[in-house]
């Protein structure tokens, strides 16, 4: 499994829009995958309060959850989104960054099911939260 | 009483464009992924630019999951404002230089946004329309699609449920 995990690292860090947004994949494995995105001004939604655009977010959670079902013991490879559902509990606090954290939480030979939820300091209130539905490619 | 003259087409368009850019283009992010806005009398369509920056598979290669969701819920977000206002800045009420800092200019706020993604996003440009399904005092319901060379076929949809900005509460 490690192989794979090492796999999931570089192909997580190879995509050019991840190197964009400045994703760092803090830990993958087993279904399970971190990833964190430091503040960046480049990336605000709403001028007046510096927060951060949801669409930054949900492409962490996107992200997020792909690692995730790729790393998962019974998947064979690759995956792509085939739906996705956020939901935003409130807006992340400007200046800090933005850790989220995906599950894959059941998986067939076709389809693997994913949760994942994104915080920022505060790890008590979920700033945002993803369920989606994940291909499972390369079997 | 007769019907007031209507005013010259060259100030219509200068003012709507002008309402649209300030609307855009105040935004970091939505020029960060170098989203623009077509507008043709008060229907917008969104397009996103492609860049080498938008790619999320470089094997196939194939636009980023995320940057496909947040051009629709930009597109949402931004027609959903760009209908609710339309009134006030045909009537002068909204100059494009306040809709950034005129603090009682407020937004939508998406509450939920789910989408369906059903072709991978060629390396090109795509475009999306907004259509309101629902706008009411508190909350709104927005439909979205998106394609690339062929309208007929979508490589993406989205549906997204917004709160609307709500008046200031009387004080006293």
């Amino acid at each position: 499994m490690v192989d794979k995990t090492v796999l999931a690292r570089q192909f997580i860090e190879a995509i050019p829009h991840a190197k964009a947004l400045g994703l760092n994949l803090t830990s993958i494995g087993e279904g399970e995958a971190e990833i964190t995105m430091p503040y960046n001004a480049q990336l605000i939604g709403d001028p007046r309060t510096g927060v951060i655009h949801g669409g930054a977010v949900s492409t962490m959670l996107d992200t997020c959850c792909g690692a995730a079902v790729m790393s998962h013991p019974s998947a064979p490879g690759g995956t792509a989104t085939i739906d996705l559902r956020i939901d935003y509990m409130r807006a992340a606090t400007p200046g800090q960054s933005i850790r989220t954290r995906a599950t894959c939480y059941h998986i067939t030979r076709n389809v693997a099911f994913v949760r994942a939820t994104a915080t920022d300091d505060d790890q008590e209130t979920p700033v945002a939260t993803a369920s989606g539905a994940f291909t499972v490619e390369g079997g | 009483m007769a019907r007031s003259r209507p005013e010259p087409m060259q100030v219509v368009k200068q003012r709507r464009d002008a309402a649209l850019k300030a609307l855009v283009e105040g935004v970091p992010y939505i020029r960060f992924l170098d989203i623009t806005f077509d507008r043709r009398g008060d229907e917008l369509t969104g397009v996103l630019n492609f860049d080498e920056k938008l790619i999320g598979n470089p094997f196939l290669p194939a636009i980023h999951g995320g940057v496909t969701a947040a051009f629709l819920e930009v597109t949402a977000v931004i027609t959903l404002s760009w209908e609710t206002m339309f009134p006030r800045i045909e009537s002068g009420e909204i100059e494009a230089q306040d809709i950034l800092t005129d603090e009682s200019i407020r937004f939508p706020k998406t509450i939920d946004f789910t989408v369906d993604y059903l072709r991978s996003g060629l390396p090109r440009d795509a475009y999306a329309r907004a259509f309101v399904n629902r706008s009411g005092r508190r909350y709104a319901s927005v439909r979205v699609e998106a394609w690339q060379d062929n309208h007929a076929k979508l490589f993406a949809q989205g549906t997204g449920h917004f709160l609307m900005p709500q008046p200031p509460k009387p004080k006293g």
